[in-house]
């Protein structure tokens, strides 16, 4: 596991190896990763969010930033802190970098009898994804489950998707509002990454312990000025994760798809309603919320063009069904949004939906908790049927 | 990226057109068979034409209006163009059922599942040789149409008897009267119900389940296919099942709003099903007789 | 004559399941007839006497009007019972049955079956209990027909 060359790296890193960067080796993994001729995009902070962006050195990344988020709440604050990933997710998931908000599908142009059919070239630019979390990660997973494995795959997804670079940021500083652990997603890296870092700070100092979890990331990393990581920085980084784990308290009850599975008939879906918004707040956050439009326009000169946009279950224009939506009330429109991703996902794509990044509740504008509304679902499931009365 | 995150690509075709990119096809004929119904004949303007099982659908483009899914009604027997039947009840529809013959219309399909009727489909729950049930409701026939071709083909070599129960609203709906009388002259027992009778209607008037104690096929070996809207399909299928139809052989369509055929747009969800890639034909037995009868609103 | 018609009584849905006693009850009000095509079995406001157990043929439940001719409500087949007026005061039919084609049918005597009925309340019960399971069907197809199913929907 550890390493054993020195500096100069006359042997590539493979995946297992483990080696130490301090700041400056973080930077030139960076630099390495943009000669390697990567788009290199990572968090960094904008309006008061910790947002995706590009991402050329390590003072481009939230340095001194956390983040407090509660239901309904979210706010960065800057403090006097080296780190750089002291935060837990900004609003802003990885989705839009593979299944853009917006994409033109195609453009007919009338020629003469007939049309002309101009389909955007496929961007592929070689992406790097640039400290993304265990959790945001799992969710790229589940996306791909959807978009790439299906009977048809994305073309598009796929071509944006298929060669990213993941190095991931495992998670020293979740927020009120995460439970990955009782999803099974963080706060720790498993697989799915090239690298995998993880923040130290301490009597040892400020560095980072990454871990190779692909040829091309030994290949990457073997390029950059590192050290051995010795048996303190592992015990450093089992510490980070032990401490990430007793700090988040909310958590998703592990029966919760057989439990909503047989609660269509909640009045708890009425309740909710009566809270929520139907703002679809939720359904864009989400890092694995999928749901798109199809649809025309046209332009002045007679070219139809059709678009793919992000959509949400939450719209009363999503189930329409020729005179009228299917999921008419809020209630239903909430019940289809929690179901699918807590339960019917499971059915659909052999996975849940839900990846316990918490920013549905970080989001929702009046703060509604789909961890707490799944333990009163879950606590409704044990309690003993009602006696049935006369009829 | 590691090797454990499969990226596999279909696309709809080998020569590179996106998956939501329309084949130009021009229709052919138009006949317009009730006061909102259309059946519209389209031929590609170049390349084959695309086979199609009965009960899938294809996505039609209206261009400049838009898209919608719309089932196939001709027969993989029939020798001329691929049809379907359009019912004008919202924009799209409507600027399909005023198409004129040469206009052109965007096709992508098929899509979903079918009524297990095909020659190829070893384990059809359909085609066990015992008599097969058609419940029809309204323009439900028209993904029908095709299954019935097969079904009365079948019949004549040898196959199951074919029983055809058809519920319209009133005379003047009935769709496709020729073929009726036609299947009814292949061997199939054809029996038509309206909801109100007119004042030369001579036949039954009735819900569509009130046909099924005259029809006399045998229960215990039948096997049925029911398309119509939900509510009717959720009678007939209980009405079946209490006559002692075996529920895993009875398939009903399912139908929610489908805007991209490919499972992926997340609109035409209904509890487990994708109803594009899982559907339109399900089984009744088991997850969709509860489906059918849960509320959604 | 009567052991055929309770053989006829016993093929008809309505006596499944009834003991040999009701059935000769049953037996002891009716008897078996024919109509043909276009004949009225029953007419509206007459006096709900005699009723029907169809055994072939068809029959229009129907209401005429002076502007539309004869309005078919529904139309019933063999097994059905034609005629329940005649089970409530004040006896009189509100639709008119008249043959599609020609039928063949038990003409059950009401007044009798309700006399019967009032003195063994066990046979009254049995009969009531069988007529309500063709009211129960027939109301409920009324009500899913109600919704008028493949009628247009664009206007929610």
């Amino acid at each position: 596991m550890v390493e054993t060359t020195d500096n100069s790296a006359v042997l590539a890193l493979r995946p297992g190896d483990v080696v130490v960067l301090s700041r400056d080796g973080l930077d030139a993994l960076i630099s390495a990763l943009r000669e390697a001729d990567y788009d290199v995009t990572g968090p960094t902070v904008r309006n008061a969010a910790i947002v995706l962006g590009p991402v050329s050195s390590t003072s481009d990344l939230p340095v001194g930033y956390r983040d407090e988020q509660s239901a309904g709440r979210y706010r960065v604050v800057k403090e006097d802190d080296e780190r750089c990933f002291q935060w837990a997710v900004g609003p802003g998931s990885w989705k839009g970098e593979f299944f853009p908000s917006k994409q033109e599908q195609w453009r007919a142009v009338r020629s003469g009898e007939t049309y002309t059919f101009v389909e955007p070239r496929f961007e592929s630019p070689s992406l790097a994804i640039f400290g993304a979390r265990p959790c945001e990660v799992a969710a790229i997973g589940v996306l791909d489950k959807v978009l790439s494995q299906g009977t048809y795959g994305d073309a598009r997804y796929v071509s944006r998707r298929r060669d990213l670079f993941v190095v991931v940021a495992e998670c020293g500083a979740p927020a009120s509002t995460c439970f990955c652990t009782s999803m099974g997603t963080g706060p720790g890296a498993s697989d799915g990454f090239d690298l995998s870092l993880s923040e130290i700070s301490d009597a040892g100092g400020h560095r980072f312990v990454v871990r190779v979890g692909s040829e091309r990331g030994g290949a990457i990393l073997s390029t950059v000025a590192r050290e051995r990581a010795s048996s303190e920085d592992l015990v450093a980084r089992e510490r980070l994760l032990e401490d990430a784990e007793t700090t988040m308290s909310r958590r998703m009850p592990s029966g919760i798809a057989a439990v909503l599975a047989h609660s269509q008939e909640s009045p708890r879906w009425s309740e909710i309603a009566e809270r929520c918004l139907s703002c679809a707040n939720c359904t864009l956050v989400c890092p694995t919320c999928f749901c798109s439009d199809v649809h025309d326009v046209t332009d002045l000169s007679g070219a139809v063009i059709r678009e793919r946009t992000w959509s949400s279950c939450f719209d009363l224009e999503h189930s329409y069904l020729h005179g009228g939506s299917v999921r008419a009330s809020g209630g239903s429109r909430y019940r289809q949004w929690m179901t699918h991703k807590l339960s019917t996902w499971w059915d659909q794509f052999d996975a849940s939906g839900c990846v316990g990044c918490g920013r549905c509740i970080a989001w929702c504008p009046v703060g509604i908790d789909i961890t707490e509304e799944a333990a009163l679902f879950e606590q409704d499931a044990q309690l003993p049927e009602p006696e049935a009365s006369a009829r | 990226m590691s090797s454990d995150l499969r990226l596999d690509v279909t696309e709809s075709d080998g020569d590179g057109r996106g998956a939501l990119t329309p084949i130009l096809h021009r229709v052919v004929s138009r006949h317009q068979e009730t006061a909102d119904v259309t059946i519209l004949a389209l031929e590609p303007l170049s390349g084959p034409r695309l086979e199609v099982r009965p009960g899938q659908f294809n996505m039609l483009t209206a261009f400049g209006v838009g898209e919608v899914a719309i089932s196939v009604s001709s027969a993989p027997r029939d020798p001329g163009p691929i049809q379907h039947s359009v019912r004008d009840v919202g924009q799209v529809t409507h600027a399909l059922c005023r198409s004129r013959v040469g206009d052109l219309i965007g096709v992508r399909g098929p899509f979903g599942t079918d009524w297990r009727v095909s020659l190829d489909d070893v384990n059809s729950p359909i085609l066990s040789g015992g008599d097969v049930v058609v419940m029809a409701g309204g323009i439900g026939l028209a993904p029908l149409r095709g299954a019935v071709h097969e079904l009365v083909a079948r019949a004549r070599e040898g196959g199951g008897r074919v029983f055809v129960l058809i519920g319209a609203r009133e005379p003047a709906q009935i769709v496709f009267n020729e073929d009726l009388a036609a299947w009814e002259r292949d061997g199939a027992r054809v029996l038509v119900s309206v909801d109100r009778g007119s004042p030369q209607w001579r036949g039954r008037v009735g819900l569509v389940t009130t046909l099924l104690a005259d029809a006399g096929f045998d229960a215990s070996s039948a096997a049925a296919l029911i398309c119509g809207p939900e509510i009717m399909m959720r009678f007939s299928a209980r009405a079946l099942v209490d006559m002692g139809v075996d529920p895993h052989r009875i398939l009903v369509s399912l139908e929610r709003n489908m805007q991209c055929g490919l499972g992926w747009c997340g609109h035409c969800q209904l509890g487990p099903f994708i109803l594009c890639r899982d559907g339109p034909v399900v089984p009744y037995a088991g997850v969709v007789s509860h489906l059918l009868s849960e509320r959604e609103r | 004559m009567s052991e055929s018609m309770a053989d006829l009584v016993r093929s008809h849905p309505v006596a499944a399941g009834l003991g040999d006693d009701a059935v000769a009850l049953l037996v002891g009000c009716a008897k078996n007839v024919a109509f043909n095509a276009d004949e009225l079995l029953i007419s509206e406001g007459a006096s709900a006497d005699t009723f029907y157990l169809l055994r072939r043929g068809h029959v229009a439940i129907e209401v005429h009007s002076p502007e539309r001719g004869a309005l078919v409500i529904e139309t019933v087949g063999p097994g059905a019972v034609v005629g329940w007026s005649w089970l409530v005061p004040p006896y009189r039919w509100t639709f008119d049955a008249r043959a599609l084609e020609p039928v063949g049918a038990i003409a059950i005597d009401g007044a009798c079956l309700r006399t019967k009925a009032l003195s063994d309340p066990a046979f009254g019960f049995a009969m009531l209990s069988k007529v309500s399971v063709e009211l129960l069907e027939r109301l409920q197809a009324t009500r899913l027909r109600l919704l008028d199913l493949y009628g247009r929907t664009d206007v929610q």
